[in-house]
């Protein structure tokens, strides 16, 4: 599972039609909100972070990938019981990031994807609970144990979502 | 400097949504947090916006569940039925004796000028979401302001409490479950009634806390709600403990599984009123003690007439002999009025009425007839409460027992009128 530093024209840039930009991440929150009272195990899935991630990747574009996670993150903030902009941050701090890793690395293959998935699922986690606690003041603690198990499963379903949504990229 | 600025263009952008995000959420914070009352319009989008999809999915579902539960799969119903119906016959019988002793609750909760908390309406509400985060636990539900629901309204289930009420929108609440990390719920443990607060963990799982480490706590206690975070009315069941373990500081780490299984919630009934009431058994008058003690105690058989002489103090003998004549069914005593105790009794009493048992247990109970003439003389009003009785029929077995009266020796009950229903005996006792 090579993780192989290309330049920037050897990188493709795909884009996504407007349904799709749009659509997968409304679906995406859907489930998350919807799944979770009907099958609980499915509540240690973050697929809106899946999706920050697949389309700041695919994108490779710092800006596109920053403002995706923003949105999508101030989407999940509003479900939520928590102030808004907790996941906002947390969202924004990875979309930039994968997008930004995108550029330089060519992340197609699984493993790639599999372990640039848990790293980013474990940054979300930690810029969470740091805003959570450091500035809301929310009384949270932090669960290695869990953090790890459910980093592994978001990252096992982040391989096979990415080519799904595969699927529906275009190149640009 | 428009070249520094084009150079690290990506990075102040990005920089400045962070920023902005940050000051949104610091203004939100600096408004009072979390549980502050007002909702922004962004939120009601949101939730309107999603809302919709999930409660026609949950309709959809319901429907094709309802039809497929309802018309086609009813392979073991005669036997399910069957088997219900003699449930039924069990938690009858259940329910009586259950509502016996909750009115012997009352009797005594009322003498101790108590006020408890009741359920007066609840909303039955549909569970169509959750938070879509794992790191907060809250559900969405399908009632809102529009049905009477309000912030900080306990939410609860037949088989425990579930969480509190957190945002009310026209259609829809999001409820903060138990077991989120910034939820606490005042509980008690139902035998040892030590007091501690239920926090939720970063795994979703309950803990007990603030119950110091020198008390002991057993697995498999109920948790109930303690009332004292004037939210969930005392009493109602929060879990049950499963592990103790020595915690930091003086504290032990009691961890608690759910009443109610939160992770798979369908439906939930929001307590939208809930008022403070006076025990019935005020309103029908005042008991004392030793007449709760005295219809408690065992009664004992007919002794000759000289035992009763003979014996020592006048409140032993008065006891000696009144209690015969309840167990005999000679006295009647007086029904009290909604009063399912005196219904009791009668089993306890027609165990003692036979003479072999009468006999075994007339020693033991010397001692315990001495202590109800002793209880009734520490009430110190024995004349007027007794002259009340006379009256007011409250209970058979008070006896006057004034020591400073000759005629007290002769200890005969205060309402032996004859109108005053027998003593049912254990057959008719049985409920149906």
């Amino acid at each position: 599972m090579p993780i192989t530093y290309t330049s920037g024209e050897q990188i493709e840039v795909y884009r996504f039609s407007i349904p799709v930009t749009i659509g997968v991440p409304l679906l995406a929150l859907f489930l998350q909100a919807f799944l979770p009272q009907r099958l609980p195990f499915f509540s240690i899935f973050d697929l809106p972070l899946l999706v920050t991630i697949f389309f700041a990747m695919a994108r490779r574009n710092p800006i596109s990938g920053l403002f995706t996670g923003a949105a999508i993150g101030l989407a999940q903030d509003m479900l939520g019981a928590y102030p808004i902009g907790i996941f906002g941050i947390a969202k924004t701090v990875v979309g930039y990031a994968a997008s930004s890793l995108g550029a330089k690395l060519d992340v197609e293959n699984a493993g790639a994807r599999f372990l640039v998935t848990l790293g980013f699922y474990l940054v979300h986690q930690a810029i969470y609970f740091a805003v959570a606690r450091g500035m809301v003041n929310l009384t949270m603690n932090w669960s290695w144990s869990r953090v790890i198990i459910a980093g592994l499963a978001n990252a096992l379903l982040g391989v096979g979502l990415y080519f799904l949504l595969d699927k529906f990229k275009q190149r640009a | 400097m428009e070249s520094l600025l084009g150079r690290h263009r990506n990075l102040i952008i990005f920089l400045s949504v962070l920023f902005l995000q940050a000051l949104g959420l610091a203004v939100q914070v600096k408004r009072g947090g979390p549980d502050e009352q007002d909702t922004r319009l962004i939120r009601i989008w949101a939730v309107d916006a999603l809302t919709p999809f999930e409660r026609a999915v949950v309709r959809v579902q319901n429907s094709a569940d309802g039809v497929w539960r309802n018309y086609f799969f009813l392979r073991g119903v005669r036997a399910e039925n069957r088997q219900l119906k003699e449930q039924i016959e069990q938690m009858r019988l259940e329910e009586v004796r259950l509502g016996e002793d909750a009115a012997q609750a009352r009797r005594l909760q009322s003498l101790l000028a108590f006020k408890e908390q009741v359920i007066a309406k609840t909303v039955a509400a549909q569970v169509i979401g959750s938070s879509a985060s794992d790191l907060s636990k809250s559900i969405y539900i399908d009632k809102g302001s529009n049905d009477g629901i309000a912030q900080d309204m306990p939410v609860i289930t037949a088989t425990g409490i579930v969480g509190k009420v957190l945002r009310v929108y026209p259609s829809t609440a999001l409820v903060l479950l138990i077991n989120d990390q910034t939820s606490g719920v005042g509980a008690l443990l139902e035998k040892s009634r030590l007091q501690g607060v239920v926090h939720g963990t970063p795994n979703g799982e309950l803990m007990l806390e603030r119950v110091m480490s020198d008390e002991q706590v057993a697995p498999g206690e109920t948790v109930l709600s303690s009332g004292g975070d004037q939210i969930f009315p005392k009493g109602l069941p929060v879990g049950t403990v499963t592990h103790v373990s020595p915690g930091k500081e003086l504290f032990l780490n009691i961890k608690v599984k759910p009443a109610a299984d939160l992770s798979r919630l369908e439906e939930v009934l929001v307590v939208t009123e809930k008022h403070e009431q006076q025990s019935l058994a005020e309103n029908a008058g005042r008991m004392r003690a030793a007449d709760i003690l005295a219809l408690r105690l065992p009664s004992v058989p007919d002794k000759p007439a000289a035992a009763g002489q003979t014996a020592t103090g006048a409140k032993s003998s008065g006891a000696a002999q009144a209690k015969p004549q309840v167990a005999t069914g000679k006295i009647k005593p007086p029904q009290e009025n909604a009063s399912p105790t005196t219904g009791a009794q009668p089993s306890k009493m027609a165990k003692v009425a036979t003479p072999v048992a009468a006999q075994s247990v007339a020693g033991k109970t010397q001692s315990a007839k001495a202590n109800v003439a002793n209880s009734t003389e520490h009430t110190a009003v024995p004349t007027d409460l007794g002259k009340k009785n006379r009256t007011t029929g409250i209970n058979g077995s008070i006896l006057e027992t004034h020591p400073s009266k000759p005629e007290a020796t002769q200890a005969k009950p205060l309402n032996a009128q004859p109108a005053s229903p027998p003593v049912p005996s254990p057959s008719q006792d049985t409920p149906h």
